[in-house]
């Protein structure tokens, strides 16, 4: 790499830093960032900027030219989105709900009524969302969750199409493309809903509060509130985040409550334990949580290597060790099909729906060789 | 989509829609009296609650000396000496990588049951309640993950800059990594933190109730030199859109005021080291005083532009929905807030006597100016003391000595800016944005210390 010329022009440069060192430093902050930083970044090809500038602005701005219909969008729908959504974009198993709550009359004000409702049980986007825009570009970027940006410009309008649809934002027969999206943006259930007008804006771009909603004084003495008890967790809640005992230090000027015994239990537990008796107990969670860690460890190297590639293979999108997710839990599924090592690889491979529900599995690409040791885990019980 | 604030939302609010209660979690009927209470007013339930609360305190010995001399005249660990004092202990770089104490493991970062379904559009809570000074462990740093964490091989990741530019530029970790650097302690919070505690009391402890604020020494280079470098607009572009490079692709609009002020960075540095890969290893954008989710991780791309976006995460998620039905959008700074670390929520005092009172303040506005606590429910206050550093749209440290007596007490911190702001009641904070909105709860914290010595979260009013 170093030949004599690029040495030569080496010395030539360093020579003339040593002269100009002192004038070099004191222009350093009038000069331009380019000059200032000679080799740092290079220009953006097109091809570059194309590939990673997806994103589409309320004003349509980004949105590339392409066209999908509500009965296009069914179909994707129901391959790649369902499974986590729900048939009609309701279903709360997964995530939260996306269709549903919006009317009819919202359609023509532009103002989803259930959101002044208290009682109203949730928030879909639907309901949510003022802007189309949000939806496509969203859609296009991040979906479908286990493999996002694989869906067509096409399929991510029929996708958007099929979600108006559902809310009745757009009729069935409906195609949406890049010269009707402004009209649909018009009927938008919630396109009037938001409001700029608070103080949580770092910037001064658009007119609103300055000042922050919420006042409160530095009272020092006998101030007003009167320290009545409102609401406190219930007794029987008292383990619902687990044991709290084990969530704090062991040593210290307190300790967690022994939230698996009833409250009165806890107060004698610590009474009776002072000076050396809490430092053995302390000792002692020390040891039991130091013993379960040992427990993990012994893990088989095949559990591991399957658990890994059941992560890298985004099984574990939809598959939980222990309780259904999305689909059945991979004890479930080693319990039913133990020793099937060609039915689950042929199972994984293809998808499929019906065996644990309604819900569909899509067919999966990984590797043969992935494939054939995850089906083989599966099948000797998928252990750990 | 999931978005967390919904989920934290429905835990709090519309718990019986919770689809599986997992171990440990409120069962369906758990959900429903919880729900009737609320709903109910629970006066009579509270008030019940409270007698108990303070008769569980019947146990007069309950708090036995800690440390007493022993009947055979001294301390065992004292005249006994240890293995560790008559023995020969481990040789250097036994770890390549030091850990923590064994003795330590009961402090990580921990899910709270039943907000999500998935581990990979989650969260994960810092544990607040046993960490010191102002700096968090990279370790425990609290997790916010929409689609899953990577660790991204930094000789393949790419950083670009188009939109209102000269010449939209690409930039390599090596490129970014020459420029001059600077390094920064600054706080990031979730805007959904304490979010489930909009309406009533739902979780135990400080982890759960303020565990999604961290804060690290972030080293990066200032956004404002590289949008320099490449030419950007600075009249037309207002607003930049920062872009994630995971799945998820995360975006968010930032104003150009704040990169032009210098506070914003492209960090690749966290607490001495890169930033961990739960944390968006190699390159994520710093943006001092807005909640994290502007904080994109993996970041690949900023875009300057002369509109704000309505990206997903300021048009369905992270909008506070107000009493009137109506969303507030691109709300971003993270007001005023402080929160007692110790003694808290699930703790056990052991011992009548000197307690230091410690904890937590931060405002997005700039500097905390002055932390006030009180041990009696609001009605009393005293200032407490600043630790150093004291540093802008940073964590700031607080203590204040307190003798316990062994009666009930209600311990609040009160945090107040350099900005004049101070932090509200829950009363104040609802009377405007009613219980509703997920996002931006910095109301004063309650901490209800019983005679027993066992702490609860409480709510006032």
């Amino acid at each position: 790499m170093f030949n004599s010329r690029k040495s030569w022009l080496w010395f030539l440069s360093l020579a003339a830093c040593l002269c100009l060192q002192a004038p070099a430093w004191s222009q350093a902050n009038t000069r331009s960032a380019q000059d200032r930083f000679p080799g740092a970044g290079r220009d953006a090809t097109p091809r570059e900027v194309a590939a990673w500038d997806i994103d589409v602005r309320p004003d349509f701005k980004g949105l590339p030219p392409g066209q999908g219909s509500v009965a296009q969008g069914q179909d994707v729908w129901e391959a790649k989105c369902a499974h986590c959504h729900g048939i009609f974009g309701e279903s709360n198993e997964v995530f939260s709900p996306l269709i549903g709550g919006t009317t009819a009359e919202d359609v023509k004000t532009g103002r989803v009524a259930n959101l002044t409702r208290t009682d109203y049980p949730g928030r879909t986007t639907l309901m949510k969302v003022a802007t189309v825009s949000t939806l496509w570009d969203y859609i296009r970027r991040a979906m479908p969750w286990n493999n996002p940006k694989t869906l067509s410009v096409d399929e991510v309008y029929a996708v958007t199409a099929f979600m108006l649809n559902l809310g009745h934002v757009v009729p069935d027969d409906f195609t949406l493309t890049d010269r009707n999206i402004a009209e649909v943006q018009q009927r938008m259930p919630n396109r009037h809903g938001m409001s700029r007008d608070h103080a949580l804006w770092p910037g001064k771009t658009w007119a609103g509060a300055t000042q922050p909603d919420v006042r409160n004084t530095p009272c020092m003495t006998d101030c007003r509130t009167e320290p009545r008890v409102a609401s406190l967790l219930p007794d029987f809640a008292r383990n619902a985040h687990g044991n709290l005992r084990e969530q704090n230090r062991i040593v210290g000027p307190q300790r967690g409550a022994d939230t698996s015994l009833p409250e009165g239990r806890t107060s004698q537990a610590v009474a009776s334990s002072g000076g050396a008796a809490a430092s053995s107990s302390g000792g002692a969670a020390a040891a039991s949580a130091s013993a379960s860690a040992g427990k993990s460890s012994p893990e088989s190297a095949a559990g591991k290597a399957a658990l890994a590639l059941a992560q890298k293979h985004q099984c574990t999108a939809c598959h939980a060790m222990d309780k259904k997710l999305v689909g059945p839990s991979m004890a479930e599924i080693a319990q039913r099909h133990a020793g099937k090592v060609d039915y689950l690889a042929g199972k994984i491979r293809a998808g499929g729906a019906g065996v644990w529900g309604p819900i569909p599995m899509p067919a999966q690409t990984l590797p043969d060789a992935d494939l054939r040791v995850l089906a083989t885990w599966l099948a000797n019980g998928a252990n750990r | 989509m999931d978005e967390l604030g919904s989920d934290l939302n429905s835990l709090a609010q519309q718990a019986g829609r919770v689809r599986k209660a997992p171990e440990h979690f409120l069962d369906a009927e758990g959900i429903r009296r919880v729900r009737e209470e609320a709903r109910s007013g629970r006066r009579g339930f509270m008030r019940q609650a409270f007698a108990a609360a303070a008769a569980s305190a019947v146990v007069p010995a309950a708090m036995a000396r800690g440390n007493p001399v022993p009947p055979e005249g001294g301390d065992p660990h004292i005249l006994n000496l240890p293995e560790h004092a008559t023995g020969l202990g481990q040789g250097v770089a036994t770890d390549g990588y030091g850990k923590p104490s064994r003795y330590e493991s009961n402090i990580q970062r921990r899910q709270s049951p039943g907000l999500t379904q998935t581990t990979q559009a989650s969260v994960s809570f810092a544990p607040l309640q046993s960490l010191f000074g102002i700096v968090t462990p990279s370790g425990l740093h609290f997790e916010r993950h929409h689609q899953g964490w990577w660790d991204i091989d930094p000789s393949q990741h790419r950083f670009m800059i188009n939109g209102l530019v000269k010449s939209a530029k690409v930039f390599t970790m090596d490129e970014i990594m020459r420029l001059p650097a600077v390094s920064r302690f600054h706080f990031i919070e979730c805007g959904a933190n304490t979010a489930v505690e909009w309406g009533n009391v739902a979780v135990p402890t400080v982890q759960y109730t303020h565990g999604m604020i961290s804060c690290s020494e972030f080293t990066g280079v200032p956004l404002i030199t590289l949008l320099e470098l490449a030419g950007a607009d600075f009249k037309k572009g207002r607003f930049v859109l920062a872009e994630g490079g995971d799945g998820s692709s995360m975006t968010r609009t930032i104003p150009m005021e704040l990169i032009t002020s210098g506070e914003v960075l492209v960090a690749y540095g966290q607490n001495g080291e890169m930033l961990r890969p739960e944390n968006g290893y190699p390159l994520r954008l710093v943006v001092p005083g807005v909640q994290g989710v502007s904080w994109v991780k993996y970041l690949r791309r900023v875009e300057v532009g002369d509109q704000p976006y309505a990206a997903k995460d300021e048009a369905i998620h992270y909008i506070d929905l107000m009493p009137n039905g109506l969303h507030r959008q691109y709300t971003s700074i993270q007001e005023c807030k402080s929160v007692i670390t110790t003694p808290s929520g699930g703790q056990v005092l052991l011992d009548q006597g000197f307690y230091n009172i410690t904890g937590l303040a931060w405002s997005g506005r700039g500097k905390i100016k002055r932390v006030d606590v009180s041990v009696d429910g609001g009605r009393n206050w005293r200032t407490a003391r600043l630790e150093t550093p004291v540093l802008s749209k940073a964590l700031t440290r607080f203590n204040i000595d307190w003798i316990w007596q062994g009666k009930p007490a209600i311990l609040q911190s009160r945090a107040i800016d350099e900005s004049g702001y101070v932090q509200p009641t829950y009363q104040q904070l609802r009377a405007v944005r009613g219980t509703r909105s997920i996002y931006h709860n910095n109301a004063i914290q309650s901490w209800l210390i019983q005679e027993n010595g066992e702490v609860k979260n409480v709510q006032l009013s």
